[in-house]
C-alpha cells in the first residue's frame, strides 16, 4: 500500500544519507540564468566537474528582456546582462545544453521544460526555483532547491532529501463554466490558508482534477508552493501520455512503448494512507481575485473584502474592509508567467478581447510563456487580437511576474495579473497586484475595472 | 576543504549579544564578488573597524585580540536573518572553528556543518557561565564525545547534540558533495540498474 509519492521516492533512492535523509538520483536538473550561474561558478571555483551534463538544461527566462525584437543579451533589469553572459559561458563550459534567448525552444523553465519533453512522468526534476512544483502535473517528483543543492546535483547527480509528510487533495464534482484551475488553486489557498499545505507533498486527485487539461494541471500544481506545500503531484493518465508523446526529447518507437507501460503503473494504491486528506467540491468554486498581499487573501470576484482584514495589506492595496473588488479601477493588466502563460490561457484571454479595446488608462501586457506558445498563438492570430485590443505582445520569459529592477508598472498602480504571487513589491515598488485567471484579467482590462468575464462564445465547432 | 575537527582547544571570545544576524556577520557591502574567498576581511566589519569602509581596528572588539579567538561564544539566535552562506565562509576564513551559542538561526546552523564550523548549542546558563569565566581563555571541544569543557571551570562539562551525518562532515572535514562522492559505488550501481529499468531517462 504505497502512495505514488512513496513509489517515486523509492524508485530513486540510492542510499541512506544519514540523519533521516535519503540520497535520491536526480533525472533532470534545470537551471536558469538568475541562480544557475551562481551554482556553476561555485563548482568551477572548487574544481568539481559536472557529472551528467546531458541531463542538465539551462533556460534563459527570469531576467531576459520581454521587449519585442529584443537583442540576444538584452536583460530587463539593470546589470542583468552579466547573468545571461556568465550563465551561458559556464553552461557551455560544463557541456550543458542552453535553451538560449534566441532559441526557438526558449521559454520559462516550467513552461518550456514540459513542452520540450525534458520533463517526463516518473522523473525526479530539480530546479533552483520555487515553482518547480508545477512539473508534478506530469507525474514527476519535482521541487525547488537552493543553490548549494543545485551544486550537489551537478557534482554528484543526486540530492540529499528528507521525505516529507503527505497530503491528498481530492477535488470532487466538476468546475463550472468559466472557472479555471487558477480559481481552484486560489480558492483552496484562501480556504485553508497560505500555510495549509504544511510542507507536505500533495497529490491532487478526483474527478475535477482528472478533467483538467495538462495546462490546467500545470497551473494547479504551480500554485502548490503558495500553499506551503513541499511539492505537488498528479498521477499520469492517458491525457498525460498524449501530452508527452511526440515532444522533442520524449522517447519514440519501442522506447516509447516501454516508457508508457511504466508510466501506466504510476499511481497510488487503493489502500494507501496519507498524513492528511482534504476534499473540495469543485462546483462551489467561482472566479477568484486576491485582494491582499498574500495569495490566501483571496475572495470570490463578486465578494467584499472581509471585515477585520489585515490592516497592513489593506493599506498597501489601498482598500478598506467591506469594500467590493468588482468595479475597482485598474491601471495594469498582465497575462503570462509559469502559472498562466500557456496557449489555453492566451486563448481564454483573447476570447474576452476579440474586437474590443482596453480602457484608456490601462497598460496591458501579454507575454507568452514560451516561444512554442507564442508560435501556436500567432498561428491562431491571437497576437493580432491582443495587439488590436491595445496589449503589448512580448518575447517569452518571466517578464512582469516579478520585479528585478528596470521598467514596470508605476508605484500605486492597481494591476490584475495572471501570476502566482501578490506580495508587496512583487511586481515593482508600490505596485498593487491582484491575482486572477487570464479571462478576468482581459475582461477587466477592457472594462477598466475589475469585472466578471463574458461567458465564452461557442465557436461553432464546439457547443 | 575544511580541516577535520575531532577535538579542538582554542581561545574563546565572547560576543554576548542575541540575534547576531548574517548581515552583521558579513555586511552586504563587504560581499563584492560571487566568490567564497576573501571574506574574512569583511567579517563583522561594522563592529570590527572604527568606521564603515575603514580598516582601522577597534581595540575593544572581541575578534581584534591577539592571538585571535577560534571559538566564539554568543547569545540566542546566532546567524539569523538572510540565508547568505557568506556569513559562514567569512567566519571560517577568519579562523573560527566553533561557535557556542544559546540557539542558532536554522539555515546558518546547517551552513556551518558543510563549511567546517561546529555550531554548539548549550543551555543559556552554561553559555553565560562560559562567557563570564572563559572569555580570552582556552575551551576544549570534543566532537566524538560531544562535550565542551574549560580549564577555567574545573569539574564542569557541557554536552551537546549533533546528528550522525553532521558529525561526519565536521570530523572528516568534508562538505556534503565530497561526502556523497564517497558513495560513488552506490550511485554507479543505481545508475547501472536504472539504465536497464528506465532507459528513456538516459537517452
Ligand atoms: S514566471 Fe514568475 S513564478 Fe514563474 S518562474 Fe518566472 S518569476 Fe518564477
Amino acid at each position: 500500500m504505497a502512495t505514488l509519492f512513496d513509489k517515486l521516492w523509492g524508485m530513486h533512492r540510492v542510499a541512506d544519507a544519514g540523519d533521516g535523509y535519503d540520497l535520491l538520483a536526480v533525472d533532470r536538473l534545470l537551471l536558469h540564468e538568475r541562480t544557475g550561474g551562481v551554482a556553476l561558478k561555485s563548482l568551477e571555483e572548487q574544481d568539481l566537474p559536472v557529472v551528467h551534463a546531458a541531463r542538465c538544461f539551462t533556460f534563459m527566462d527570469h531576467i531576459v528582456s520581454f521587449r519585442a525584437g529584443r537583442a540576444r543579451n538584452e536583460a530587463r533589469s539593470p546589470g542583468g546582462e552579466t547573468f545571461i553572459l556568465e550563465t551561458r559561458r559556464l553552461s557551455a563550459d560544463a557541456g550543458i545544453r542552453i535553451i538560449d534567448t534566441d532559441s526557438p525552444d526558449q521559454g520559462i523553465v516550467h513552461v518550456a521544460g514540459p513542452e520540450l519533453g525534458i520533463v517526463l512522468p516518473g522523473f525526479t526534476v530539480m530546479c533552483p526555483d520555487s515553482h518547480t512544483c508545477s512539473l508534478g502535473a506530469l507525474g514527476a517528483l519535482a521541487w525547488g532547491i537552493g543553490s548549494s543543492e543545485a551544486e550537489h546535483i551537478l557534482a554528484t547527480g543526486t540530492i540529499r532529501a528528507r521525505k516529507p509528510r503527505q497530503m491528498r487533495i481530492r477535488v470532487t464534482g466538476e468546475l463550472r463554466a468559466g472557472v479555471t484551475a487558477k480559481d481552484l488553486a486560489l480558492f483552496l489557498i484562501a480556504r485553508h490558508g497560505a500555510q495549509g499545505g504544511n510542507r507536505c507533498a500533495i497529490e491532487f486527485c478526483g474527478s475535477a482534477v482528472d478533467a483538467l487539461s495538462m495546462e490546467g494541471r500545470l497551473t494547479l500544481c504551480n500554485m502548490a508552493v503558495e500553499f506551503a506545500a513541499y511539492t505537488a503531484l498528479i498521477a499520469p493518465d492517458e491525457r498525460t501520455l498524449d501530452f508527452v508523446r511526440g515532444r522533442q526529447l520524449s522517447p519514440a518507437g519501442e522506447g516509447l512503448l516501454e516508457a508508457e507501460s511504466h508510466w501506466r503503473t504510476l499511481s497510488t494504491d487503493a489502500g494507501a494512507v496519507f498524513d492528511t486528506e482534504i476534499t473540495l467540491d469543485a462546483g462551489t468554486v467561482t472566479p477568484q481575485v486576491s485582494w491582499g498581499t498574500s495569495p490566501e487573501e483571496t475572495i470570490a470576484l463578486d465578494a467584499c473584502v472581509p471585515e477585520g482584514s489585515n490592516v497592513r495589506a489593506l493599506s498597501y492595496m489601498g482598500l478598506d474592509s467591506g469594500q467590493r473588488l468588482e468595479g475597482l479601477t485598474i491601471q495594469g493588466a498582465f497575462i503570462g508567467s509559469c502559472t498562466n502563460g500557456r496557449l489555453s490561457d492566451l486563448k481564454m484571454a483573447a476570447d474576452q478581447l476579440r474586437g474590443k479595446k482596453i480602457a484608456a488608462g490601462v497598460r496591458g501586457v501579454c507575454v507568452p510563456g514560451s516561444q512554442g506558445v507564442k508560435r501556436e498563438a500567432e498561428k491562431l492570430a491571437l497576437d493580432q487580437i491582443f495587439i488590436e485590443a491595445g496589449f503589448e505582445w512580448g518575447e517569452p520569459g518571466c517578464a512582469m511576474c516579478f520585479y528585478a529592477g528596470g521598467e514596470t508598472f508605476p508605484s500605486g498602480a492597481r494591476v490584475l495579473s495572471s501570476t502566482n504571487r501578490n506580495f508587496e513589491g512583487r511586481q515593482g515598488p508600490g505596485v498593487r497586484t491582484h491575482l486572477s485567471n487570464p479571462a478576468v484579467v482581459a475582461a477587466s482590462a477592457v472594462a477598466g475595472y475589475i469585472t466578471m468575464p463574458q461567458p465564452a462564445q461557442p465557436l461553432g465547432e464546439t457547443a | 576543504m575544511a580541516e577535520p575537527l575531532v577535538t579542538h582547544s582554542g581561545l574563546a571570545g565572547a560576543l554576548m549579544i542575541d540575534n547576531v544576524d548574517t548581515d552583521q556577520i558579513i555586511p552586504s557591502r563587504e560581499m563584492r564578488t560571487v566568490s567564497r574567498e576573501g571574506l574574512a576581511d569583511g567579517l563583522f566589519a561594522g563592529w570590527r573597524y572604527e568606521s564603515p569602509g575603514s580598516r582601522t581596528l577597534r581595540a575593544d572588539f572581541v575578534l581584534n585580540r591577539h592571538p585571535p579567538a577560534s571559538i566564539l561564544i554568543s547569545g540566542h539566535n546566532f546567524g539569523c536573518g538572510s540565508s547568505r552562506e557568506h556569513a559562514v565562509w567569512a567566519l571560517a576564513e577568519f579562523g573560527i572553528r566553533v561557535i557556542i551559542a544559546k540557539s542558532f538561526g536554522e539555515i546558518f546552523h546547517g551552513n556551518c556543518y558543510r563549511n567546517g564550523v561546529l555550531p554548539v548549542t548549550l543551555p543559556a546558563e552554561d553559555v553565560d557561565r562560559l562567557a563570564s569565566s572563559c572569555d580570552g581563555q582556552v575551551i576544549d571541544v570534543d566532537v566524538r564525545a560531544q562535550t565542551v569543557s574549560a580549564r577555567a571551570l574545573p569539574g564542569w562539562t557541557g554536552a551537546f547534540a549533533i546528528g550522525a551525518y553532521s558529525k561526519r562532515l565536521i570530523s572528516e572535514g568534508l562538505d556534503p558533495i565530497r561526502l556523497t562522492l564517497k558513495e560513488a559505488g552506490a550511485i554507479a550501481g543505481f545508475l547501472e540498474r536504472d539504465r536497464i529499468d528506465r532507459p528513456w531517462v538516459y537517452n
